[in-house]
């Protein structure tokens, strides 16, 4: 399929009080390309909860973004410590975050599950000592 | 539905950011400290009451697609946090009362919650 519009946008981890800067633009952008609201409410919060999770837990990330006439893709491609399990990782309420990222609001275990929720389609891929890989797409009708 | 002018007035709000003239209808209420549930669970057009007065709670409501923000317990935002709210068009304001006061002056008023949990169904429809 045709890419109708393609970005990466680089995250660096360990910086939480810009958190969020690429998910805002990413926002922003879909926006301005009119894509239905609700499509970009899905996208917004699958690629911020990405986000904030490579903020909390990795060194740095690619952030890829792609339309479709049919879809959203977003791929994230982590450099980080990587998840021993996956299947753990996934379940509502795990977390191994520190109380600073608590006391910011984050950290609660919801993350991974909510980026299901909201995606179409939803991959993830891990190496411990690597890093994540994430695939998330969301169709557009 | 609720205008943002009528919440304000009922919860006495301090106004920093947005135009009270706009078009704040709020279909919903939402209150947490957590911007984890804030994401999984709330609905846009939802005002989101919370103590937690940072950037992150802004860029969040931004992301969520959260119509207005009001900090609880006379929390005060630095200029940074008004500042973003302001580039992102959200409305911000202030209330002294407390968390679970200012949500029940709004439930008593008529506003209606968003963090319904498919686990837990609501039945005060």
């Amino acid at each position: 399929m045709n890419s109708v519009f393609k970005q990466a946008f680089k995250i660096q981890g360990g910086h939480i009080y810009n958190a969020g800067k690429a998910s805002t633009e990413i926002k922003t952008i879909l926006k301005q390309l009119g894509i239905d609201t609700n499509v970009i409410r899905r996208v917004a919060i699958a690629s911020y909860e990405a986000e904030m999770n490579v903020v909390m837990y990795a060194k740095a990330a690619i952030m890829t973004i792609e339309v479709t006439p049919s879809s959203i893709q977003i791929t994230v491609d982590d450099e980080g410590p990587g998840i021993p399990d996956i299947k753990i990782a996934m379940q509502e309420g795990y977390s191994t975050a520190t109380p600073e990222m608590r006391e910011m609001g984050f950290g609660a275990g919801m993350g991974l599950p909510n980026i299901k929720k909201n995606a179409d389609i939803f991959k993830i891929e891990s190496i411990v000592g690597k890093g994540t890989k994430l695939f998330i797409e969301i169709n557009i009708n | 539905m609720m205008h943002l002018k009528e919440i304000a007035m009922i919860l006495s709000c301090e106004v920093y950011a947005g135009d009270e003239s706009d078009n704040y209808n709020i279909k919903y209420g939402c209150a947490s400290d957590l911007m984890s549930d804030v994401l999984a669970f709330s609905q846009s057009g939802a005002v989101l009451l919370t103590g937690l007065a940072t950037v992150q709670t802004i860029q969040t409501a931004y992301i969520a697609e959260i119509s207005a923000v009001i900090f609880v317990r006379g929390k005060k935002p630095d200029p940074a946090v008004i500042s973003v709210a302001k580039e992102k068009g959200l409305a911000l304001l202030g209330t002294e009362y407390s968390m679970f006061e200012a949500c029940g002056l709004l439930y008593s008023r008529g506003l209606r919650p968003t963090m319904v949990c498919e686990e837990q169904p609501r039945k005060h429809e």
